[in-house]
């Protein structure tokens, strides 16, 4: 179950990369499926090839930024409807990412990677890893939270809001987009390098379905815990992705079959956009709203 | 400060539905004018005010801000010159962004966005400053979120964020005409005094001849995408309702009778 909790909290980073495009921006990116991979690739072709793992990373996260803006330009200059458009880059990188691996599985055993200090002080599997990770999804958060506030993410809120309005101030909400996606899929790449190192190997696979991890995890964070304020929504979203990948450990320990997953993926999705819809279930969450926020009220008056 | 030359333009060109909504527009306005614009539906009103706004492109013609060419500029281009309220109260403003964060938005008008902070300290103090001329409250709720104000906030909000950042014109699109009249008469009211205050060049469409009366130092009424009537200050403020329907009657009667003896 730490391991669950583990991979959750890695898992977190792409989450926050989805919440930017799905919730911030309004529009449902699929590139995460291969901007996913194409950070595993990059950055285990680099620590393969004697990268620093650090260096690696980094540079993976670049190379997700680069999909991002491939869809935003089909999108924005191409005209070509939002889905579609992450299709089309998503299908590309898949090829692209075999390219950039020569195979499709780059196994990292015993390489120096950023998992592996942990690894050989045995570590992983325990509470100091789960707080280090969950250190990293908190600082990511962090950045995001301030990023959303400066003068550019605002009017990066306001093109997923009210287009129309904040181009009436002098946005190029085609330029907002953009640089949005790029951000989201940086996030993601990210995350596919990190995940990518915690079990050892990148494979071309490993990224298909993830949009689904991704949504699920916004949609079951922010029905428990709201959207009052940015900051509460990116934990949120951190919290989500933890809990998602419980529910799926759970099932697993149930004795249900790894290859179901997807199938569980997708159910747990549509549980999670429907449930919200029936008065009882909605009743429930507001309670826990109205928890939670009387509790950040609290929290202001003290 | 504001001038449209021979402006023309036809939907649909080509088709049986084929309409002309502007016939060669002159028009120009000096600064601090404000200017009502009247006329029926079809008029070519609002396509007037979307041509100078950036959303439409005219087919022939010019649009001249202080004097710079912005016919061919996009409108988020031109928007450092142009502060615009819409009819729809839900237009103007980031529903699920606070008040304090839509008047930062609004403060940056037409300016490069970087990365500090969209809402200090600072700027908080000026905004509540701003937003108590609205009289309406709202500089206690700075971090309210602008999709639980009621239309009349959200309208006076939007007026207040169109022009606090010192735009070069005004554009108004019956800006009241979605309120109650109440609200209406309120945001007509806030309209006269935040346009008399920064002396702003204005533009006002409206479907309200009382409204188009009270309010501006000039009125033009259009028919059938060509301006029919223009009136200064001083012939303005001698017309009445009745008066400006009997114009309108003679001139669309006028026009009418040409049009049977074409045909």
């Amino acid at each position: 179950m730490i391991t669950a909790v583990e991979l959750g909290l890695i898992y977190a980073i792409m989450a926050l990369g989805v919440y930017v495009t799905f919730r911030i921006l309004d529009f449902p990116d699929l590139t995460v499926d291969g901007s996913f991979t194409s950070g595993a690739a990059v950055a285990a072709i680099g620590i393969v090839n004697g990268m620093p793992a650090l260096v690696a990373t980094i540079l993976a996260f670049f190379v997700g930024a680069l999909a991002g803006v491939v869809t935003g330009l089909l999108h924005t200059k191409g005209k070509i409807n939002g889905l579609l458009a992450g299709i089309l880059t998503m299908i590309a990188l898949y090829s692209i990412n075999l390219r950039i691996m020569g195979k499709a599985n780059v196994p990292l055993l015993g390489e120096d990677t950023l998992i592996s200090p942990l690894r050989q002080a045995h570590l992983t599997g325990g509470i100091v890893s789960v707080l280090i990770f969950f250190a990293v999804a908190l600082a990511l958060k962090f950045v995001l939270d301030w990023f959303l506030h400066t003068d550019v993410g605002l009017a990066m809120q306001a093109t997923g809001d009210n287009e129309e309005m904040i181009r009436s101030f002098g946005v190029n909400t085609d330029n907002q987009k953009i640089l949005g996606l790029a951000l989201s899929n940086g996030l993601v790449a990210l995350c596919g390098a990190m995940i990518a190192q915690y079990q050892g190997f990148a494979d071309v696979g490993m990224g298909i379905g993830l949009i689904l991890i991704g949504l699920a995890s916004v949609i079951i964070g922010q029905a428990i815990f709201g959207t009052r304020s940015i900051f509460m929504a990116t934990l949120a979203v951190i919290i989500g992705a933890v809990l998602y990948r419980v529910f799926i450990q759970l099932a697993l320990n149930a004795g249900l079959d790894p290859n179901d997953m997807k199938l569980i993926s997708a159910i747990l999705v549509v549980i999670a956009l429907v449930l919200p819809q029936w008065k009882g279930f909605s009743r429930f969450g507001r309670r826990m709203r109205t928890i939670t926020a009387a509790a950040e009220k609290q929290k202001e008056t003290v | 400060m504001l001038e449209v030359n021979n402006l023309s333009k036809t939907f649909f060109a080509g088709t049986v539905n084929e309409r002309k909504a502007l016939r060669n527009i002159d028009l120009t306005l000096s600064e601090g004018e404000f200017v009502t614009v009247i006329g029926s539906n079809g008029a070519g009103k609002s396509t007037v005010l979307n041509m100078v706004g950036g959303k439409l492109r005219p087919d022939a013609g010019t649009v001249r801000i202080a004097g710079k060419d912005v016919t061919k500029l996009a409108d988020h281009s031109r928007a450092r010159y142009i502060g615009r309220v819409f009819q729809d109260p839900m237009a103007g403003t980031a529903p699920s962004m606070t008040i304090e964060e839509n008047m930062s938005l609004a403060l940056n008008r037409g300016k490069r966005r970087g990365l500090g902070l969209g809402v200090t300290k600072a700027k908080r103090e000026q905004f509540a400053h701003e937003l108590a001329s609205l009289e309406l409250g709202l500089e206690n709720r700075l971090k309210a979120k602008v999709g639980l104000l009621s239309g009349g906030q959200r309208q006076a909000l939007s007026l207040l964020m169109a022009t606090f950042s010192g735009p070069k014109i005004l554009l108004l699109d019956e800006h009241t005409a979605a309120l109650d009249p109440q609200r209406a008469a309120l945001v007509a009211r806030l309209t006269d005094e935040i346009v008399n205050r920064h002396r702003l060049t204005t533009l006002m469409v409206t479907h309200n001849m009382e409204q188009a009366l009270k309010l501006g130092t000039r009125l033009v009424m259009m028919h059938d995408g060509e301006i029919i009537l223009d009136l200064d200050a001083e012939a303005k403020s001698k017309m009445t309702v009745p008066g400006l329907l009997k114009e309108f009657e003679k001139i669309k009667g006028a026009q009418l009778d040409d049009r049977t003896m074409l045909q």
